[in-house]
Formats: C-alpha cells, sequence, structure tokens
C-alpha cells in the first residue's frame, strides 16, 4: 500500500451530503475483474453529458480546466454511503486523489480508503464550507497541506485545522503497511481463541478442513 | 457489568484489543459473491495466501448474472462472462462450497446464506455487500466490506475492527393494519436520516418487533446500511430459532441442543446503556414511498412532497431541490399523480417467500392486471424461495397478472446481468436505494413495499392497497 505522510495539492470542492457509491462509480463501469482501469468511471453519472459517447458535463468541476491538477476532494455528510464497492476508492484513488475531506463517511468507503492510501478527513461543516469558499477563489493557488502525523490540515488564511484519525489506521497509513501480513504475526493468539472458542461453540466449526 | 446484545456479541468474538477503539474479531462465516468476490480470491492468490478455513467460506453468483430463463454464463452485462468464469475458478482453487448458477439452491446471497443456514444467531458473518446487515435479523453481527477486507478475513479468519457505539431504536405501539417492515424501515430511515446511524450497531427493539417473522425481520435490518449504521440487530428468539432449525448447515443433534441454549442468552440486558436512543411510534406510519433520490426521502403515500421551504438546513434544501429536479417532481404533489413505467419485486431487501406471497395474494384477490406500457418484473430470491413459490402457484398469479417470472438474482436493484428499466423510466420498485442512476441512465426510483409496488403496478402510478 502506498503510504501517506504529507501531502501538499490542489483541491476541489464538491460540497454535496451523502454522496453514494453510486455516484463516485456506478455497477455498469466496474467492467474487468481488476482493482485497475476504473478512472474514467468515476463520477461517470455527473461527469458526462451523454454516458455512451462520454460528452463532458462542462458544468462538473472536475471537468473545468481551473481543477485539472485537484487531487483533494472536499465533500459534506455521509460521503461514500452506500455499497460496499472498494471500485469507489479504487477509482478516485487512480484518478490521483490522495485524500478526501468530508464532515463525515460511510464506514464501509472509509475502512477501504485506509485500506488502499487514501486518506479519510472529517472536519466540521464551517471548516469544510471556509475551505471549499478559499480554494474556489483561487483554484489553480490555493493548495491544502496535509500532515498525517501531527494530524493537521494547513489551508492558508484558515490556519492549521486538526482533525482526529484512529491510531491503528494511522499507522497503517504513515507506513503503508500489508494489515494482512499484520494480522498472520497473530496467528497463534487466533489460533488460541479459536481453541477456547471451540469448547464454547463448537456448531460454529465446521469440519471440512 | 450490563450488556448490549452488540456488545455480548462483539465480547465473544473478540482475540485481542489492538488499541482503544480497535480490536481484532473472529470471522464464523465469509460470503463472497461473483462482483467483488473474485477479486478477493484473486488477491489472496496474486499473495501466494490460502483460504484459512474453506469450510467457512462460501460464494454465489448473483450481481452479474443473468434473470432470464434459460440463462447461461452469457451476459447482458459488459465483460460479466468474465467475472462468472473467473469467480468459479477462483472459488474450484480456493476449495469452498459455491452456489452457482446452475445450482438449485443459488440466489441473492442475504437470501441464500439464512436459508441455507450459514448465517446463524450470535455468528459473525461478513461478505463484500453493504446489504450483509439484513442477516442481523437473525440476531447475526453481520456487516459489509470491500474486496481488501474479505481478503484478509479469508486469509486470517479475523478482522481488525473499529467498535462502533450502540444505538437503539425503539418501536412504541402495534403494527397498523396493511403496514410492512419495509414500511416501517422506510419511515425509520426518513426520521434518523440516511447519516443518522453512522459508527453505531443498532438494536431494533420493541414488543412489535417481536411478532416480526425472521423473513420480516431480514427486511428491517437490510436497510440500518441505509442508516449508514455499522450494521442492524434484532435479539434472537424463539421464532428465529424455528427458523435456523434444520437448515442445511446448521447445528445438529447435541452441537444443535448447545446451540439453541446459547442463542437464548444473546439480548441486552435490561438495564444495558445505548449511546444514542429513538423511539418510534409505530400507529403513525402509513405505508411508505420515497420521493428522491436517498432513501431518507421518504414519506406516507397520502402525504405531498415536502416543499424545499420545510428543508431544516441549506445544505438539505439543495439536496431536495437536486432531488425534485432529478426525479421531475414538484413540490407539495401527490405521489399518485406520477405515472410509473417499471415495477421491480425483488432484491435482498424483500424477494423472500413472504414479499412474494402479499404481492401475489393481492393479484389474485383483485383480479388487476399490470397498466398499459408498465413493465413489471418479480424476480425471486432464490432457488428455493422461488420452487416455494412455484408450488403455490404464486408464478402463475405473477405471470396471469403480467409479470415477468425470473430467475433468481439481484437483477434490475441495480443493472445486474446488464439490464436497466431505460433513460428516465419511472419506477416503483421493492429495492433498497434510489440513488441517481441505480435502475438505469436517469432512472426515478420509487422504493416501496411488495404490496404498494404491486398495486403501482396495476395502477399504472404510484400507489398502495391494503392486505387481503
Amino acid at each position: 500500500m502506498r503510504p501517506f505522510t504529507v501531502h501538499t495539492g490542489a483541491a476541489v470542492p464538491l460540497l454535496r451530503d451523502n454522496i453514494d457509491t453510486d455516484a463516485i462509480i456506478p455497477s455498469r463501469e466496474m467492467k474487468t475483474v481488476s482493482k485497475s482501469g476504473l478512472a474514467a468511471g468515476l463520477f461517470a453519472p455527473w461527469r458526462y453529458s451523454d454516458a455512451i459517447t462520454r460528452a463532458k458535463n462542462e458544468e462538473f468541476p472536475l471537468n473545468q480546466p481551473l481543477y485539472s491538477e485537484a487531487n483533494i476532494l472536499i465533500s459534506g455528510h455521509n460521503f461514500g454511503c452506500g455499497s460496499s464497492r472498494e471500485h469507489a476508492v479504487w477509482a478516485l484513488a487512480e484518478y490521483g486523489f490522495r485524500a478526501i475531506m468530508a464532515h463525515s463517511f460511510g464506514s464501509i468507503f472509509k475502512n477501504n480508503a485506509i485500506r488502499n492510501g487514501l486518506l479519510p478527513i472529517e472536519l466540521k461543516w464551517p471548516e469544510l464550507e471556509a475551505i471549499a469558499r478559499w480554494i474556489e477563489s483561487d483554484p489553480k493557488n490555493h493548495q491544502i497541506m496535509i500532515d498525517l502525523k501531527t494530524q493537521t490540515v494547513n489551508a492558508g488564511p484558515l490556519g492549521e485545522l486538526i482533525f482526529e484519525i484512529d491510531d491503528q489506521a494511522k499507522n497503517m497509513l504513515l507506513n503503508g503497511l500489508d494489515e494482512i501480513g499484520l494480522t498472520e504475526q497473530l496467528e497463534s493468539e487466533i489460533t488460541a481463541f479459536e481453541n477456547r472458542d471451540r469448547k464454547r461453540r463448537p456448531w460454529i466449526y465446521l469440519t471440512g478442513d | 457489568m450490563a450488556q448490549t446484545l452488540f456488545d455480548k456479541l462483539w465480547q465473544e468474538h473478540e482475540i485481542k484489543r489492538l488499541s482503544d477503539s480497535q480490536s481484532l474479531l473472529y470471522i464464523d462465516r465469509i460470503f463472497l459473491h461473483e462482483r467483488t468476490g473474485a477479486v478477493a480470491l484473486h488477491g489472496l492468490e496474486a499473495a501466494q495466501r490460502q483460504v484459512r478455513r474453506r469450510a467457512h467460506a462460501f460464494c454465489t453468483m448473483d450481481h452479474i448474472v443473468d434473470t432470464f430463463p434459460g440463462r447461461t454464463d452469457k451476459t447482458l452485462m459488459p465483460s460479466g462472462t468474465d467475472f462468472i468464469v473467473a469467480t468459479r475458478h477462483a472459488a474450484h482453487d480456493a476449495g469452498i462450497t459455491l452456489f452457482d448458477i446452475n445450482d438449485p439452491d443459488q440466489g441473492i446471497v442475504h437470501v441464500v446464506s439464512p436459508e441455507q443456514g450459514i448465517a446463524l444467531p450470535g455468528s459473525t458473518l461478513i461478505c463484500p455487500d453493504s446489504h450483509t446487515c439484513t442477516l442481523g435479523g437473525l440476531g447475526a453481527l453481520a456487516w459489509g466490506v470491500g474486496s481488501t477486507e474479505a481478503e484478509h478475513a479469508l486469509a486470517t479468519s479475523t478482522l481488525r475492527v473499529q467498535r462502533p457505539k450502540n444505538m437503539r431504536i425503539h418501536y412504541i405501539g402495534e403494527i397498523p393494519e396493511h403496514l410492512s417492515a419495509k414500511d416501517i424501515i422506510l419511515a425509520t430511515i426518513a426520521k434518523v436520516g440516511a447519516g443518522g446511524g453512522a459508527g453505531h450497531a443498532v438494536e431494533f427493539t420493541g414488543a412489535a418487533i417481536s411478532y416480526l417473522s425472521a423473513e420480516e425481520r431480514m427486511t428491517l435490518c437490510n436497510m440500518a446500511v441505509e442508516l449508514s449504521a455499522f450494521t442492524g440487530l434484532v435479539a434472537p428468539d424463539d421464532f428465529i430459532i424455528d427458523y435456523v432449525n434444520g437448515r442445511a448447515f446448521a447445528p445438529k443433534g447435541d452441537d444443535w441442543n448447545k446451540a439453541f441454549q446459547h442463542w437464548k442468552t444473546l439480548h441486552s440486558d435490561a438495564s444495558a446503556t445505548f449511546d444514542r436512543k429513538f423511539e418510534i411510534d409505530l400507529t403513525t406510519i402509513k405505508p411508505q414511498i420515497t420521493w428522491g433520490t436517498s432513501p431518507e426521502h421518504s414519506i406516507g403515500f397520502d402525504e405531498a412532497v415536502p416543499s424545499i421551504k420545510q428543508a431544516a438546513t441549506p445544505a438539505q434544501a439543495q439536496a431536495w431541490s437536486r432531488a425534485l429536479q432529478y426525479m421531475d417532481m414538484k413540490e407539495n404533489s401527490k405521489l399518485s399523480d406520477y405515472p410509473i413505467q417499471a415495477a421491480f419485486i425483488g432484491s435482498c431487501t424483500n424477494s423472500r417467500l413472504s414479499d412474494l406471497r402479499i404481492a401475489a395474494n393481492y393479484l389474485a384477490s383483485t383480479s388487476n392486471k399490470v397498466a398499459a406500457g408498465v413493465k413489471a418484473i418479480c424476480v425471486p430470491g432464490s432457488g428455493r424461495v422461488k420452487r416455494a413459490a412455484e408450488a403455490e402457484g404464486l408464478d402463475q398469479i405473477f405471470i396471469d397478472a403480467g409479470f415477468e417470472w425470473r430467475e433468481p438474482g439481484c437483477s434490475l436493484c441495480f443493472y445486474a446481468g446488464g439490464e436497466n428499466f431505460g433513460t428516465q423510466a419511472r419506477i416503483a420498485s421493492t429495492t433498497n436505494r434510489n440513488f441517481e442512476g441505480r435502475q438505469g441512465l436517469g432512472a426515478r426510483t420509487h422504493l416501496a413495499s411488495p404490496l404498494s409496488v404491486a398495486a403501482s403496478a396495476c395502477a399504472g402510478h404510484l400507489t398502495t392497497a391494503e392486505y387481503v
């Protein structure tokens, strides 16, 4: 997994609530049994005025030249709600996004993001609105700096904003750790649990292996 | 110390506390499907890892497979065959049980796992599908994950989980006649909000809930994710124990006796505390139909579409305005003013035998037929549901009324099988998501119960009916 330490970049506001994973990438855009080849389908329902010809919807922020460099997304409440499809995170990451700032996230989306080096940052609604206004005033030059170690977002005149993140998630992101590898080191504890649990709940342990 | 049902299930599965907020939990059952499961199995293979407990992992075909009679691996879904074939090979190589296309018990993952006794009360079950919370209806701690987490669970029989808080939604009063579990959960989401359950495991309680059948409880818990909740739960009781007894993968003999004695202890203690509590008076709920593009946009069938002035915040006003525009609806209008072009009965929310019976009873007793110009489709949730329905003659009732009768799968809930209802079609649907474009480009989905969808199909516009 690609580590996340410090990132400075341009941002694009998409200040809507409840942006669901069907909007981030519709089912019809997930065309291969793979984690890649998904960027073209990102926000397809909004990005294209015609789904077939891929004619661009010029009003959609991602299609505006001012936001062509953006790699931080600013959104509202409950970003990534809906389907568990990890393709939503893969599509955002492949498009170039490194961080999403929102008031809150769908819980499966948030877990998926952390496991793919896409940093989910939760900020208060007035902070998000203020950042969005500042970005819109000069999208090309107003850049945001995110420091995961200090859990801070630095957005020009708005100064330093602090965000919360779970210690385990932070450690994984900072070091780009493979979570499965970490858990495999706990195998003896997992086996010990099973030996105890098998006495309590024998019906759980199906035979066959 | 007094514990909630969720606390008990968490404690039973906690192998190790990894931090103040995260624990390593034991995962009893893993279910995969061909949309996201193949990616997880491929990831495992690429990393040269194995499925740690093959007997605890299962797979079905539902998200991509066609639902036309006589279907094969071919599907209208672009490159869909690749997913089907890749999943079959990956499941075979991994040595896990697969409910393949021609398996008589194939079906929608959250219909198959309870009817096979794979999801059990008190067990942990994960699936790379957000509606896994459905199994909370049996008292299982079940939740949806991404492909990477599914890979983790396959490789280690565990997951690293952020501990959610406890929330209780308590229902008072009796369930009015003509009201279904679907109406109750839609009204609940409208009240609590599409983000209202975020970071919480939600237990549904109340005397009326204990009278709901296992299938109705699954409908209720199915949409806990539409509250953005970690999962939904109903405490298991004798109804559930009876439901589980004798199913293919359910405990047998001495194991069964131990299991059901244990399951009887799985309920929140009387003095357990919840971080958030809601109380909902069932007697005030009317049959629900959604008007917008979030499940929280739900109203009683005879209530007016809200006006933007009523919105609580500027952000909500903006969201309502966008939703009205997308849905091509007017403020203060009546739902019955809107003609529909399609009706869909199916999905992990409402494709079980009791759902089909309600719709079929309405059709049979009224002799109403699907209105001209309405494409109506009924998709049973599994092979077992389909056979049981056919044994009762429900298939013929649907067909005689003008419905298509299909093979099991997720189908038109979201382009499964590559099908959709057409550009800007207005659809009465028993599914769980009315998101933009979910059932077709610009399609306008109105969520409702099986009874309301059957009634709307025949009326040709959004409406409901009374039970018969």
